[in-house]
C-alpha cells in the first residue's frame, strides 16, 4: 500500500483519518515493509469497518492483515450495544474461534529425537485430520446440546483431559450464555461425527521445540525453557461453526437494511445488537465457541494419549488456550471509562496484560500467553499481553503469518513429496492424508512470521517471549 | 453441444471460483465443478452415486450463494465428493441433482475442506455476448 494514504503515528502505527463515512478513525500496526507489502483490500477492508454503527474509538489491522471477507483478516473492532452497536457475523469469520492452545511435555528436543517417528506415527493414527476424517465421538441430541453449553467443560465431565486444564482456557473452557437453541440442524449435523477432528487447510498439530528465549522472566512463568518440547493445536469449530457462519452471513447480509444499516460492503453482514437476529447469532456463535473449545480438548486428551503410548509416564499439562475468531463482552477503559464492549477479533487474538482479572493466578503477573502459529515448517511464537495493549487495539494481537501466495500459485509452485522430503532433511516430519495438501500449504506460500511478531513487539501489541520450531507437523 | 467452462481465481487466503455456460444453470452447474476442483482433481472423482439438492432464493447471485453452500453440505454430512452437476433453474428456484462417490483420502488427496461460498467477489451476470458467468470467492 501506499505510504501517502497514511498518518504516521509512530514508527509501527499507521493511522487513516475518519473521512466519508467512516465514523471513527482505522489504525494498521505494521512496520514500513509490512504496510508497504500489504493487499490494497485491508485499507478498504478496515475503513469499511469503521463504518458500522456503533463502533469505538478505532477499528484496527494488526500486522498479518490481509484480505478477508468483509473485515480484514486480522481486524479488531469493538461496538458499543448502547451506542446502537453491532455484532457481525463477517466480522467473526466462518470458522468461529479458531484457535491455538499449547501444551507442555516436560520432555526435551533431546528425548523426542529418539523417538521422533514412533511418536509422528502415533499422534497421526491417534488424532483425525483431514477432509472427512471423523472422530471416535458421535454426539446424539442431547450431548450435543450438553456440549454446546458447556465447551471444554463438558469435554473435561466426559473424561477427556483434567479440570486443571480449564483454567488455563479463556472464559475457563467455557463461553457463558451459548444459545444451542439457536444453532441450526444442519449445524448440528455438520458436527455429529466431527467431534476431536483437526479439519484442512492450514490446521495442524504440531510437536516443537523452544529455539529462543528472549524474555527470561516471562517465560519463567510460563514454565519455557530453552530446548523444552511443546505441543502447538491449531483448529477450530470445524463444520458447525461453518453452517452458522454460512446461514448468518446471509440472514444478517439480507436484513441490514430493515435496521436501517447500509453496508459497504455485502459480507460486513451485521444486526443491532440489541436486535432479535443480534441476540440469535450471539447465542449461536457462543455455542460454536464452546464447539471449538471442547474439540481442542478432545484433541488434547488424544495426544496425551499418543505421548504416553511413546513416553509412558509424561504429563501434558495445558501452557495456554487462545481463539482467534470471535466476538466477546469485555469491559475496556475508553476515555477513562470503563464500558462494556463487544469486541471483534478476526484473525486477531486477545492479549490481555499483566494483572487482568481473567487470568490465572500463576499468569497473572507475566501477562496472558500469545500463541502465534507460523506455517508447517517454519517458526511459531509465544508473546505475551501488556501493559499497553489494551490502548493499543482493545488487548489484541496478531494470530499468524497470513499468506504470501494464493493455494494456486503454491500448487503450480511445489510437490507435496518434494516438500516433505526437503522438510524432513530438515529434521521436521510431515503427516498428513493429502500430498496437494502439503503443497498448498508450502513453508514459503506464507509470509515471514517472524517480521509480523517483531511488528507487533515494537508496536506494543503482545511481547516476544519465546520461539518455537517444528520436530513434527500432523497436517489436515 | 456444451460451451461451459470454469476456472480459478486468485485470492489471497482463500480461492475465487467462476462458471460460465450459454445458460444460467450451465454457469451454476460450471461454478459447481470449480468448487470441487478446489478439493481435488475432478478426473480423481466418480460419478456413481447421486444426490438431490434444492434451494430457493429471491435474486441470482443469493441463489449461487444457496446453491454453493447445499453441495458444501451435502459433501461434508455425505463424506462425498461431487463431479458431475445437472441443475434446473425455474424462476428462483433451484432443482439439481449431484454425481460423486465417497469421499476416499489416498484416491482423492482432498487439499483442503471447504467452510462456505462467501459474498465476496459474488458476482452473477449475464455478459455483452450472451454468456452466463457466477462467480465468488470460497472460504477453505
Amino acid at each position: 500500500m501506499k505510504l501517502s494514504l497514511f498518518t504516521q503515528r509512530d514508527e509501527n502505527t499507521w493511522e487513516i483519518p475518519a473521512q466519508g463515512r467512516m465514523r471513527v478513525p482505522a489504525i494498521i500496526y505494521a512496520d514500513r515493509a509490512l504496510i508497504e507489502a500489504m493487499d490494497d483490500k485491508v485499507y478498504q477492508q478496515v475503513t469499511n469497518v469503521a463504518t458500522l454503527p456503533g463502533i469505538v474509538d478505532h477499528a484496527y489491522a494488526m500486522p498479518d492483515a490481509h484480505w478477508g471477507y468483509g473485515f480484514p483478516i486480522g481486524g479488531v473492532a469493538a461496538f458499543d450495544a448502547e451506542q446502537g452497536g453491532v455484532i457481525s457475523a463477517g466480522g467473526v469469520g466462518f470458522d468461529i474461534s479458531c484457535g491455538v492452545r499449547c501444551l507442555h511435555t516436560g520432555l526435551g528436543a533431546d528425548d523426542i529425537a529418539l523417538a521422533r517417528e514412533p511418536l509422528a506415527d502415533e499422534l497421526y493414527r491417534r488424532v483425525p485430520a483431514g477432509l472427512g476424517s471423523t472422530g471416535q465421538i458421535h454426539l446424539g441430541p442431547r450431548d450435543m446440546d450438553d456440549m454446546l453449553r458447556g465447551g471444554a467443560q463438558w469435554a473435561v465431565r466426559q473424561g477427556y483431559g483434567t479440570p486443571q486444564d480449564l483454567e488455563r482456557i479463556e472464559e475457563h473452557g467455557c463461553m457463558p450464555d451459548a444459545d444451542p437453541d439457536q444453532v441450526s440442524e444442519k449445524a448440528r449435523h455438520r458436527q455429529r461425527n466431527e467431534m476431536g477432528t483437526l479439519g484442512s487447510g492450514n490446521h495442524y498439530l504440531e510437536v516443537q521445540y523452544i529455539d529462543q528465549v528472549y524474555e527470561a522472566r516471562i517465560a519463567t512463568a510460563f514454565n519455557l525453557r530453552e530446548g523444552d518440547v511443546v505441543v502447538s493445536i491449531h483448529c477450530g469449530s470445524r463444520g458447525l461453526g461453518h453452517q452458522i457462519g454460512t446461514e448468518f452471513l446471509r440472514l444478517m447480509a439480507t436484513s441490514a437494511a430493515s435496521h436501517g444499516i447500509s453496508l459497504p460492503d455485502r459480507e460486513l453482514a451485521c444486526a443491532p445488537i440489541k436486535s432479535e437476529i443480534g441476540q440469535s447469532y450471539l447465542g449461536a456463535m457462543r455455542s460454536a465457541v464452546n464447539c471449538a473449545l471442547a474439540n481442542r480438548q478432545i484433541i488434547t486428551h488424544l495426544t496425551r494419549q499418543a505421548f504416553d503410548a511413546v513416553f509412558p509416564g509424561s504429563a501434558l499439562p495445558l501452557l495456554y488456550d487462545v481463539s482467534h475468531n470471535t466476538c466477546k463482552p469485555e469491559r475496556h477503559a475508553t476515555n477513562g471509562e470503563a464500558r462494556l464492549l463487544y469486541v471483534h477479533r478476526k484473525g486477531a487474538t486477545r492479549a490481555f496484560g499483566p494483572g487482568h482479572a481473567e487470568l490465572p493466578a500463576a499468569l497473572r503477573d507475566a501477562g496472558q500467553p500469545v500463541l502465534i502459529g507460523g506455517s508447517m515448517g517454519t517458526c511459531s511464537y509465544i508473546l505475551a499481553g501488556t501493559a499497553q495493549s489494551e490502548q493499543r487495539a482493545f488487548s489484541s494481537a496478531c494470530h499468524g503469518a497470513g499468506r504470501a501466495m494464493s493455494r494456486r500459485q503454491a500448487k503450480r509452485q511445489w510437490r507435496g513429496r518434494q516438500i516433505i522430503d526437503d522438510l524432513k532433511r530438515q529434521g521436521i516430519l510431515i503427516r498428513s492424508p493429502s500430498l496437494r495438501g502439503v503443497a498448498e500449504e508450502a513453508p514459503l506460500a506464507y509470509k515471514d512470521v517472524s517480521a509480523v511478531v517483531d511488528a507487533a513487539d515494537h508496536a506494543g501489541l503482545a511481547q516476544k517471549v519465546a520461539r518455537l520450531r517444528p520436530m513434527v507437523c500432523v497436517k489436515g | 453441444m456444451t460451451t461451459g467452462r470454469w476456472e480459478h481465481l486468485e485470492h489471497g487466503a482463500d480461492i475465487g471460483i467462476r462458471g460460465c455456460g450459454s445458460s444460467l444453470p450451465e454457469a451454476f452447474a460450471q461454478a459447481a465443478l470449480a468448487m470441487s476442483g478446489v478439493v481435488t482433481d475432478l478426473d480423481n472423482i466418480n460419478p456413481v452415486d447421486t444426490v438431490a439438492v434444492e434451494c430457493e432464493a429471491p435474486e441470482f447471485d443469493l441463489l449461487l450463494i444457496d446453491w454453493l453452500n447445499e453441495i458444501v453440505y451435502q459433501m461434508a454430512t455425505r463424506n462425498m465428493l461431487f463431479s458431475r452437476f445437472e441443475v434446473e433453474i425455474c424462476g428462483h428456484q433451484l432443482r439439481a441433482r449431484l454425481y460423486g462417490e465417497a469421499t476416499n483420502p489416498d484416491k482423492h488427496q482432498p487439499a483442503v475442506e471447504i467452510k462456505g461460498a462467501t459474498f465476496t467477489e459474488l458476482e452473477v451476470r449475464q455478459a455483452a455476448n450472451g454468456e452466463w458467468i457466477a462467480q465468488c470467492v470460497i472460504d477453505v
